[in-house]
């Protein structure tokens, strides 16, 4: 039996981690592959910190367990950081460099992290940092930033980058198919810089 | 068969397609409520589909399809079921002629509900059989199963999957959709559904009588299976039976459990054969006690000797933790590692422009130091800004304030609920409290729709389930109707309009009730409404805060400055509470 490659995508409610984590199902599916998957529904949704579990090659439960994903994805600098402990050693953290501060940092007047600081602590992880939201916005629209994520990682995913641009354009809306994969694209060449 | 990728709730309304079900019926709930939101959305449909005012209305609904001998679905959350369990507990005594299966989904670790209840245990307590998935494929196979099993045997049965499964996804084999054909027909029999002493004596004696036969069939089905391997063997069941078996060892004995109840001798045979049995379930010991009912010399490890939790969901690192614990692995494969500290928390929090915020903002101006009953929806999230002092369960907002003011407590009783919760539980509640003289205000935050669980039709919004125009209820004269004479409806983003109704209110006695009407942003979004964005004038703004407390998150502090971003939705609130007037909407001055 194959071990599962896992990966976390963490982010913001409302920042698109669902459509990424059913990117990768998909293309999952386009190579015979099992898939297993975990996600955030319901109100913790609404602008909370949500998580997708995605398990390529999993059958047996869908939660990746503290300490062994293989691969982190996450769209908020500061979630990269809550998520970090879920990393394997050797895992690769591929992060949006973008913090969107708490609204608990203003109501709770709680200390609001840098993003000096928080990049500095990222540091001890193989880590590729990108600019999504700026790069999103050159591909043609600020919400295919998850799309751009996706691309980014791309390098360290075992999916060949055809099934992953074969999902986008199944699963993204039709009107949006060539922003889509040119910020899958535009995301893949950013990935490919920071990994070497 | 094909292959997808499918979320949990989506495999099982696929499934209901294959099986096919004739009748729908479900309050919305999470992990519940996809079920019917794919039902309902599927284009080519034959069965009749609802969304109820409540469980209980939804399941004597069902109930009566498959008295009709319809194939009929009611969908719930576990909590759901204690509203729908009167009519569950004597419709296993009737029994059906068709098949009727309830879903009642469980959500350990309570991720979006009040408590972690264990609807197994109420599939014990009417005795009807409970199909409890541990993978998406099996909730899939589960539910065409479930439909047979009811017809066979004459009783409801109950599905229960959990979050884990609802809200998880995976590649799904799925069958063909069968167009339904059946057409109700009810066939007259009161011995059966007139459940007076005479009758339900007797079907009581047949409830029971069909319990050993359920048993075999429920092994037969292949749900509850076991390999033999050493002395020592674990029995595992739900979600639970697939972290284990990620993780067992090629020497240890494996009995999964997927379907209740239990066949006692097939257990015992198990069982007997080990020197240890070790038991994974999540929240109650449904399998434990059954397993020390039957264990004679074997040792069972599990809940009541502090093994397993009995609370909270199971995941793969806390089985890794008991296996290794009960000596079934050597060592934990997944050492304990531990998050980063001290980081600002992210909880959901309400919508930029949310008429809750809104409102809750002018109840907490004028009514201060008073006591803020409260009930189960987004709103709840109003416990993040000072105005959410109780919630127990739906509909217990006005109930609680009518108590709580007949209790003799002195100051301002003040209780919110939502729209969809009130047409669930609350005008009971209402109606009680005008009959007995309380003295209380109550704000029904109504946005037109029940939003926490995605939005779904309500009789207040003005469409079914099923898109088809059907003429909203009115809320003004429900509250009436009930007795309630200071009824007043305002507009939540019309603070000074809103604080105003709240005082009038508050120098009244007896039950007063204000309506804040305006539409959820979300669904206001998704309509094409667009009120404009705000900014700042950072020359005007002098960085007091005021606005960042209000807690919206489209407002930010930057350079000691207010500065809107991109979430605003233009619901004008913020301007209302700057005091040097900085804020307005773009493009004016």
């Amino acid at each position: 039996m194959m071990k599962s490659f896992d990966i976390l995508i963490v982010g913001i409610g409302g920042q698109g981690t669902i459509l990424a984590s059913n990117i990768l199902g998909v293309a999952c599916l386009r190579e015979n592959r099992h898939v297993k998957g975990a996600e955030t529904h319901g109100m913790a949704q609404r602008g909370g910190s949500v998580e997708s579990h995605i398990r390529i090659g999993g059958e047996f439960g869908p939660l990746i367990a503290p300490g062994q994903a293989d691969l982190l994805i996450s769209f908020d600098l500061l979630e990269a950081l809550r998520y970090s402990h879920y990393l394997r050693q050797g895992g690769t953290m591929v992060v949006n460099r973008h913090l969107v501060l708490p609204t608990s940092v203003y109501t709770q007047k709680m200390e609001a992290p840098t993003d000096e600081g928080i990049v500095a602590a990222l540091s001890q992880y193989r880590l590729c940092l990108l600019d999504a939201d700026r790069i999103a916005q050159e591909a043609g629209s600020p919400l295919s930033q998850n799309v751009v994520m996706l691309g980014a990682a791309s390098h360290a995913m075992p999916l060949k980058p055809a099934s992953l641009v074969d999902a986008v354009r199944q699963l993204v809306p039709p009107k949006t198919v060539p922003i889509n994969v040119r910020a899958f694209e535009m995301g893949r060449e950013a990935g490919g810089a920071c990994s070497s | 068969m094909e292959q997808y990728y499918l979320l949990g709730n989506e495999a099982i309304a696929h499934a209901c397609l294959e099986s096919p079900v004739d009748f729908v019926s479900g309050y919305p709930g999470t992990p519940s409520s996809e079920v019917i939101d794919v039902l309902r959305s599927h284009s080519d449909r034959a069965y009749y589909i609802e969304w109820s005012v409540n469980e209980k209305v939804a399941l004597e609904n069902a109930l009566a399809a498959a008295w009709c001998g319809l194939r009929a679905l009611c969908t719930m959350k576990h909590v759901g079921l204690n509203v729908a369990s009167d009519a569950l507990m004597t419709s296993a005594y009737t029994g059906v002629t068709g098949g009727l299966v309830i879903m009642s989904a469980d959500d350990p670790f309570a991720h979006s509900s009040q408590n972690e209840q264990d609807s197994r245990c109420y599939a014990h307590f009417a005795r009807v059989p409970c199909l409890d998935p541990s993978t998406i494929q099996e909730a899939h196979n589960m539910i065409r199963d479930a439909f047979a099993l009811s017809e066979e045997f004459g009783l409801p049965v109950i599905f229960r999957p959990t979050t884990r499964i609802c809200h998880s996804k995976g590649d799904v084999e799925m069958g063909d959709i069968v167009q339904s054909t059946r057409r109700g027909e009810f066939k007259k029999d009161p011995r059966q559904y007139v459940v007076i002493p005479a009758h339900t004596r007797i079907l009581h004696k047949k409830l029971n009588e069909k319990q050993p036969a359920v048993k075999k069939r429920l092994v037969e089905l292949g749900y509850n299976t076991c390999t033999l391997k050493g002395k020592k063997a674990v029995i595992a069941s739900g979600i639970a039976a697939s972290y284990v078996q990620e993780l067992l060892p090629d020497t240890i004995s494996f009995m999964k459990i997927g379907a209740y109840p239990i066949d006692e001798a097939w257990l015992s045979g198990f069982v007997q054969k080990h020197d240890m049995v070790l038991v994974i379930e999540e929240l109650a010991p449904e399998v434990e006690e059954q397993v020390l009912q039957v264990a004679g010399t074997a040792n069972v490890l599990g809940k009541k000797n502090g093994y397993v939790p009995y609370e909270g969901e199971l995941s793969p690192q806390s089985v890794a933790v008991i296996l290794t614990k009960a000596g079934v692995l050597s060592a934990n494969p997944y050492p304990a590692v531990s998050p980063v500290q001290n980081l600002p928390p992210r909880p959901p929090i309400l919508c930029a422009g949310c008429l809750h915020r809104a409102a809750f903002y002018a109840i907490k101006r004028v009514f201060k130091d008073a006591i803020y009953p409260s009930d189960i929806g987004c709103y709840t999230l109003g416990l993040q800004l000072g105005v959410v002092d109780t919630t127990i369960c739906m509909g217990a907002s006005i109930t609680v304030a009518s108590g709580i003011a007949h209790a003799g407590e002195t100051r301002d009783i003040i209780c919110t609920v939502g729209d969809s919760t009130f047409l669930h539980t609350g005008i009971q509640g209402l109606m009680n409290a005008v009959y007995n003289g309380a003295d209380i205000t109550v704000v029904i935050l109504d946005n037109r729709i029940t939003a926490m669980t995605g939005h779904q039709p309500n009789p207040n919004t003005g469409v079914t389930a099923c898109g088809i125009v059907s003429p909203p209820v009115s809320l003004d004269a429900i509250c009436r109707a009930c007795g309630v004479a200071f009824v007043e409806t305002v507009d939540p983003y019309d603070i000074t309009g809103m604080m105003n109704v709240l005082r009038d209110a508050q120098s009244r006695k007896g039950v007063k009730v204000i309506i804040a009407k305006q539409q959820c942003v979300i669904s206001a979004r998704r309509a094409g409404v667009k009120r404009g964005k705000y900014r700042v004038d950072a020359e005007v703004c002098t960085g007091c805060g005021i606005c960042v407390q209000f807690g919206c998150p489209a407002i930010e502090m930057e350079d000691e400055k207010a500065r809107i971003n991109e979430l605003c939705s233009g619901c004008g609130v913020c301007a209302q509470l700057c005091p040097s007037g900085a804020m307005m909407r773009e493009g004016k001055r």
